[in-house]
């Protein structure tokens, strides 16, 4: 069963936010996407400094088997983009909550997004 | 609609696999990832599934003179022992379903024996579709694709591997075996030896073996082949390797670059189609007509291999475009796992199917652009 960070808030797309300082939140997907997905081969991010908006795509991921839309969660500009995985996309298989995230929004607004046990129950995750 | 499990389903389950349907069957998909047991596969050997294929054992006087006719190759020219690959069209040059027949011995003087192995989703078609042919000709046709699994080895350890379930004084019987050729071996395995058909055949681009067994027996040997591997020797393998491994060695898939819309000269299969075999069979007329009109060669479209040349990737039914106009369509696409660049199928208008033609690929609305290569895309070091 993929495992569902309990720390984190998902968006009904996989996406997961979590907070850091100011309003300043981090993206990436759950591993229940990545088990959908499987192995990933390319992400495109958003580039630096465009405007992402909740519940629009602002994305790729694309695996061995599929390319999968990439939605944002929240409403705000692009701060930052994770290099690392746009090199070796291979990390958001590995590390889906930690080396795997994918950018950062200045955050003006959110869109809906669901607890860790709401995701988990709906999406048949692990939280443990 | 998934309705059939195959035998080995409860091994799958205890290996952990992802199950996804196909062609109304619950395969694996992956057990791990995919792209490990690609690797696995090109390095050292793979264990797959394949007992949602279908068996149909044609026997009898006539058997070899009905294929003829049945089928678009010149089985009967096919040597006891051989196997080949073959095509079922309909009467409009339609492609039903490809295929491989086995020729073995029969046990009855004066009479054929025939394996046809067509695909999951078209066994039950086919098996109809061969009975339906086989009305005024002297054979049985027997589907007996509901009692047999089919297990394969692929891989350049195959070899090895299989050797340690076979008595070492049968070993010539697996090490002589050529490709597309099968033969009986004694297998030790559950405690007992069985006798089971043993093909050099594959659908990887690599060496490798399919194993013919009883549904009884399939856990056994599944069982037997993982325990004689070393660690790391040998990995189970599902459909999405599979389907990446298919792809790479530049062998169609039916539903993706073969169907009844399609002919065999557009997808490049006209060597298999003996026009100039005796007496009638059915989809000659209009093969030689559409071979007449230059089908696949001089009009219409034809399969061609296209290679990335940046990291995106075509997937089946993408727009295949020339200077923004729509020539082509992709049918099977993915990144390469051995190649490490993106490698796609297509059907593009024949003028431009030669290599080294570049063409873009539409990927959801971003043009991208790839290169007409020759097929297949990788071969393996002999």
């Amino acid at each position: 069963m993929p495992k569902v960070a309990p720390e984190l808030q998902y968006s009904d797309e996989h996406e997961w936010v979590s907070r850091g300082e100011g309003n300043s939140v981090s993206v990436g997907i759950s591993e229940v996407a990545t088990d959908a997905l499987g192995d990933i081969v390319y992400v495109d991010l958003p580039e630096v400094g465009s405007a992402v908006t909740a519940g629009q795509t602002c994305g790729e991921v694309e695996s061995t088997k599929s390319v999968s839309d990439l939605y944002s969660p929240v409403t705000g500009e692009v701060t930052e983009i994770n290099d690392a995985v746009v090199s070796d996309p291979a990390l958001i298989n590995n590390d889906p909550y930690g080396a795997g995230w994918l950018f950062k929004v200045a955050a003006e607004s959110e869109g809906p997004l669901l607890s860790a046990q709401e995701y988990a129950s709906k999406n048949g995750g692990d939280l443990s | 609609m998934t309705e059939n499990y195959t035998a080995l389903y409860e091994e799958h389950k205890k290996l952990g696999a992802s199950f996804t349907d196909f062609g109304g069957w619950q395969m694996p998909l992956k057990y791990s990832s995919e792209l490990a047991e690609h690797h696995a596969v090109r390095k050292s050997a793979g264990l797959f599934d394949l007992s949602h294929m279908g068996e149909v054992w044609v026997t009898g006087p006539e058997a070899a003179a009905f294929l003829d006719y049945a089928l678009v190759g010149k089985i009967s020219a096919m040597a006891q022992g051989k196997a080949k690959y073959s095509l079922i069209c309909e009467a409009d040059g339609g492609i039903i379903d490809d295929l491989i027949t086995y020729r073995r011995p029969s046990p009855v003087e004066g009479e054929d024996k025939f394996l046809v192995v067509p695909n999951a989703g078209n066994a039950k078609v086919v098996a109809a579709e061969l009975l339906e042919r086989a009305a005024g000709f002297d054979v049985v046709v027997e589907d007996a694709s509901a009692s047999t699994s089919l297990i394969a080895v692929q891989g350049p350890n195959a070899e090895a591997i299989l050797l340690r379930l076979v008595p070492a004084e049968q070993h010539a019987l697996v090490q002589d075996l050529k490709y597309y050729a099968a033969v009986e071996v004694p297998f030790t395995f559950d405690g007992g030896t069985q006798d089971l058909l043993l093909a050099r055949t594959g659908y990887t681009g690599e060496d490798g073996f399919e194993i013919f067994v009883p549904n009884e027996s399939a856990a056994a040997l599944w069982q037997a082949i993982t325990e004689v591997a070393e660690d790391g020797e040998l990995v189970p393998a599902g459909l999405a390797s599979r389907d990446s491994l298919r792809l790479e060695a530049g062998m169609p898939l039916y539903g993706n670059e073969l169907s009844r819309a399609g002919n065999p000269f557009a997808a490049g299969l006209g060597p298999v189609v003996a026009l100039s075999k005796e007496g009638d069979f059915v989809g000659k007329d209009a093969l030689a007509a559409l071979k007449a009109d230059g089908a696949g060669s001089t009009s219409g479209r034809r399969l061609v291999g296209l290679k990335g040349l940046g990291r995106r990737a075509g997937r089946g039914h993408y727009p295949v475009l020339k200077d923004g106009a729509v020539v082509g369509e992709v049918t099977s696409g993915q990144p390469s796992p051995t190649l490490g660049y993106p490698v796609a199928l297509a059907y593009v208008d024949v003028e431009l199917s030669e290599v080294g033609t570049p063409l873009d690929i539409d990927l959801r609305g971003k043009s991208e652009p790839f290169e007409v290569v020759a097929l297949p895309f990788y071969k393996r070091q002999k």
